[in-house]
């Protein structure tokens, strides 16, 4: 009798504690460590190991000219220019989507994806057509007798400028509206109650209370803008050359490992002192929008702070007076006229450029602005153009592969780090978070290099690899803020009505969750369909990419093939945001 | 030896240095109604969710029947749970939530389906099958997680606060509602709740915890009129707990001085064995008080003056401030009477009792704390 007792208290003896943490996480650990960290690695250690031993050689050369100085230099001011302006203009269109309901936000909200989702070579490729010489901008000004001759728009940091805060902007208002969400919306309105007037309870106690997003924003666009070179290299003469096209002649043309990994080391660690220096001020913790609140620390800066603010809505107090008054209980007064104006605006301002490819790609007259007849040539060529075909089949099998990838992988480490109570959560959740942080060309300069050692270059299971590294952080993020809002008590009864792991999460874990596990999946999907560093070198010369066969063509010549293309780019990606959206609602209504 | 569905042997959890459980014993016999009550933090949740297998003990036992299932996951368990925000699937009708234990234990779909509608008429609600619990009150969903945990007609159901977001009214009503199917199902059911009204009203016996380990357990009569200790005296309605000194024993009662001037008074020795002179408590609950207007006939019996008067419907509540101002404030209560008789404030009263009314708490040791 003791004896079966003891052997079925062994039998059900708990499993070793470390065991589920260590399955759930150990995939993506090795990823990253075999395609994130070894191939970085190995690209910083070459810039010290000559082959035979160690060297300085590679930084004597990069200090020895002011040229790389200078780049950087140039890169820091693009950069910096770009978060500036960004994240302005993105404050208003995240305040307005927040406070914004029903209809309306989901407008909002499918115009500000829409551009997000738009491939950056589309929309840059956009800028040219609009900026040129024969561009929409110039002829515009021509007819209307404004200028004589086409003004040089192109090719100069205004145009860079231009088209790096167009670039930027998407991602600037989706990383502010995820903290500004939580903000509770009924704080201003106490303030309003305690007699604070509208502009002093927006700047004294909204405005404070939604600086991490600001934080959060501005890092997320100024990493994306320091590692960026499409921009550059497209609208850019040479006084806007940035570090990453000095990176990628070093490895395409002169072939100088040494020189590439100091260059990305340099480059490193610039973007790892802004990250210190934020985390220092703001924590990390308000990147994934977790926490709305700023640490609060009574120090001179902060007394400072608040007199600006209070200055700053007092003026807005009495800006606010001076309009014409109406009657603040009567009407609809609720609705921020000017305000929505405003985001309207600047939406159709950041939408325009890629829809002006699809006049442009049935017109007969080129990339020429107005353009003139109709016909469907472009897109007959890019039809019965194999090497284009291919591209695009290469880009969705790998897209394809991406997605099922950073799901299986992602998945179980959001769950992972919503779920357990694990010591160094922080410190996995910033190593899982961490092919964001580092500058996708160094990543893909590195990747290329243990790629060509494995024979890994030019083949689809690469592709599928280096983009899954790249895609996961995001499949982790958006799992994370869906577990966030899951109710766990669902799977304790499922699994208390007799359901075991898997038939719960079969049957009332994955249902629920299908929405958000779908758009994780979309937004893996859409980050390898438009990944380019990446595929610039990994696909070889012949096994081409959609965005690598796109990058490869507005390099060298400019057709009207291109703009086939970016409407085609275009329409799917609003097609995919509307499925998703639809399939999101159908899931809510059950 | 009886048939126990459930026992709990040196059951003990804790969270780093936070003892959620001290090693608890537990025995809960077949088709018991057993209430865990006591105020947050002090266990009751933590022993109902090691019963359900959410969280592994640290040490000690469980067994289900006759069934050792410490470690055993809550699906080989043969249990039911009914939480408290009630758990139902969004995205299932509720016959479909109805029906998933029976989908999980592989019955049928047909049979499924015939013992979802069952259930279902057996909360009074056959007409809501083919709906979504957000389209569900709040009572509505209560009956419903009820039916979806009585449908497969587990050895226990295991209930976490399940009134706890009804509003008052709704909740005495699915009070009786959950009697009546503990009635009906004979199941043994283990029922968390902070509410003492409700765990008298509904419980064959009440386990009161507090920090981490069992008060007392016990019938509700057991707890109410014959508390162990002032944490139970104290948590379960009104009563007063005096200062007072043993001067002899006759039978089961003892006869007892009240405060510094020795108000003579006789209360039940309450299993306590103690020798005379030693200083304990003596509880009364306020409506086993006998007021008599004046100073009363008995010199020296224990008198107060009435600070407040609440009438509560049908017990009108008189709050006095002793005479001898050693002892703490006081609180009778009666029958509510006709105006005329209503007493005053700044009346003096003349409180007696029946000593089988009164008990004695040898809990010297707290009653610093607690008093």
């Amino acid at each position: 009798m003791t004896m079966t007792h003891a052997a079925s208290a062994k039998r059900h003896s708990p499993p070793p504690a470390w065991r589920k943490p260590v399955l759930m996480g150990a995939p993506l650990v090795l990823l990253l460590v075999a395609f994130l960290v070894f191939p970085v690695g190995q690209l910083l250690a070459l810039s010290v190991y000559n082959g035979q031993g160690f060297t300085l050689a590679p930084y004597a050369q990069l200090f020895a000219s002011s040229l790389y100085v200078t780049v950087l230099w140039i890169t820091l001011k693009i950069s910096l220019a770009t978060t500036l302006v960004a994240v302005v203009a993105a404050y208003p269109v995240a305040y307005l989507i927040s406070i914004a309901k029903g209809p309306a936000k989901s407008r909002l909200i499918f115009w500000v994806l829409l551009s997000f989702w738009t491939s950056f070579l589309v929309r840059a490729f956009a800028w040219v057509v609009i900026l040129g010489r024969n561009g929409v901008v110039n002829s515009t000004l021509m007819s209307l007798g404004i200028i004589d001759s086409p003004a040089d728009l192109l090719y100069g940091f205004g145009a860079v400028l231009v088209g790096m805060v167009h670039a930027m902007l998407p991602l600037a208002v989706m990383t502010m509206l995820a903290v500004m969400e939580n903000i509770d919306r009924t704080l201003p309105r106490a303030a309003g109650t305690l007699g604070a007037k509208p502009g002093t309870a927006f700047w004294t106690v909204y405005f404070p209370l939604s600086l991490p997003g600001v934080a959060a924003s501005a890092i997320m666009v100024f990493v994306s803008a320091i590692g960026f070179f499409i921009v550059p290299a497209l609208l850019g003469g040479r006084k806007e050359t940035m570090i990453t096209q000095l990176i990628i002649d070093q490895v395409q043309q002169t072939l100088n490992w040494g020189l590439a990994g100091a260059i990305s080391v340099l480059l490193l660690t610039v973007v790892l002192v802004v990250f210190v220096l934020y985390d220092r001020v703001f924590g990390f913790a308000s990147l994934t929008g977790e926490s709305a609140v700023v640490r609060n620390r009574d120090t001179a800066m902060r007394r400072l702070g608040g007199r600006v603010l209070a200055a700053l809505g007092s003026a807005s107090d009495a800006l606010i007076g001076l309009l014409p008054r109406r009657h603040p209980l009567r009407g609809r007064s609720e609705k921020p006229v000017a305000l929505t104006a405003f985001v309207w605006l600047l939406l159709v301002l950041i939408s325009l450029p890629a829809f002006l490819m699809i006049p442009l790609s049935v017109g007969k007259g080129g990339l020429a602005w107005p353009p003139s007849g109709f016909t469907l040539q472009w897109y007959q060529q890019l039809l019965d153009s194999p090497i284009w075909m291919q591209a695009l089949w290469r880009s969705i099998v790998v897209a394809f592969g991406t997605g099922l990838l950073s799901m299986a992988i992602g998945v179980p480490a959001a769950f992972l780090m919503v779920r357990s109570r694990m010591r160094g959560k922080g410190a996995m959740l910033a190593f899982i978070l961490s092919p964001i942080v580092v500058p996708r060309m160094i990543i893909a300069v590195g990747m290329f290099y243990v790629f060509a050692q494995m024979g890994l270059v030019g083949t689809i299971l690469g592709l599928v690899i280096g983009h899954t590294v790249v895609a996961v952080p995001y499949v982790v993020m958006t799992m994370m803020a869906v577990l966030r809002n899951y109710d766990t008590r669902l799977d304790l009864a499922a699994q208390s009505l007799g359901a075991r792991p898997l038939a719960a999460l079969r049957h009332v874990t994955f249902p629920i969750l299908g929405a958000g596990m779908l758009s994780s999946f979309l937004f893996a999907f859409a980050t390898s369909f438009d990944e380019l560093t990446i595929s610039l070198f990994s696909s070889g010369g012949l096994s081409a990419t959609l965005p690598k066969q796109f990058w490869d063509e507005v390099t060298l010549q400019v057709s009207p093939v291109i703009a086939a293309v970016s409407t085609g780019l275009l329409l799917f990606v609003a097609t995919l945001i509307f499925v998703a959206d639809r399939l999101r609602r159908r899931s809510l209504a059950g | 030896m009886s048939s126990s569905s459930l026992s709990v042997q040196g059951l003990a959890k804790r969270y780093g240095d936070f003892v959620a459980l001290a090693p608890t014993d537990l025995v809960v016999a077949d088709g018991e109604f057993l209430t865990l009550l006591g105020p947050s933090g002090s266990g009751k949740t933590t022993l109902l969710s090691l019963l359900a297998g959410l969280v592994p003990p640290d040490g000690g036992s469980v067994r289900i029947g006759s069934q050792d299932v410490t470690y055993a996951p809550p699906y080989e368990r043969d249990i039911g749970v009914v939480f408290q925000n009630y758990a139902l699937f969004p995205h299932m009708t509720i016959e479909e939530n109805i029906a998933f234990p029976l989908k999980m234990r592989k019955v049928g779909a047909a049979d499924a389906k015939r013992r979802a509608r069952e259930a279902l008429e057996m909360v009074h609600l056959p007409h809501i099958a083919g709906r979504y619990p957000r389209e569900l009150s709040g009572g509505q969903q209560q009956r419903v997680a009820l039916a979806r945990c009585m449908v497969y007609k587990p050895s226990i159901i295991l209930m976490d606060e399940p009134l706890g977001a009804l509003d008052k009214k709704l909740r005495e009503h699915m009070q009786l509602e959950i009697k009546r199917l503990h009635r009906e199902m004979g199941t043994t059911v283990v029922y968390v709740t902070h509410d003492q009204e409700e765990a008298m009203t509904m419980s064959d016996r009440i386990c009161l915890m507090n920090a981490g380990r069992i008060e007392q357990l016990g019938t509700p009569a057991d707890l109410y009129f014959r508390p162990r200790s002032l944490f139970v005296a104290d948590f379960l309605g009104e009563s007063n707990i005096l200062p007072a000194a043993l001067r002899s024993r006759s039978g089961d009662e003892v006869e007892i001085g009240l405060g510094t001037q020795g108000i003579p008074g006789r209360a039940l020795a309450n299993g306590n064995d103690l020798p005379p002179g030693t200083e304990v408590r003596v509880m009364v609950r306020p409506q086993n008080l006998t007021v008599a207007r004046g100073a009363g006939n008995a010199a020296g019996g224990l008198q107060g003056r009435v600070s407040e008067v609440m009438v509560t419907g049908s017990l009108t509540k008189v709050y006095m401030e002793p005479l001898d101002g050693k002892l703490p404030p006081l609180v009778a209560a009666f029958p509510t009477r006709n105006e005329a008789d209503a007493v005053r404030i700044d009346d003096v009263l003349t409180l007696s009792w029946s000593g089988r009314d009164a008990v004695v708490i040898a809990d010297a040791a707290r009653a610093a704390g607690t008093a």
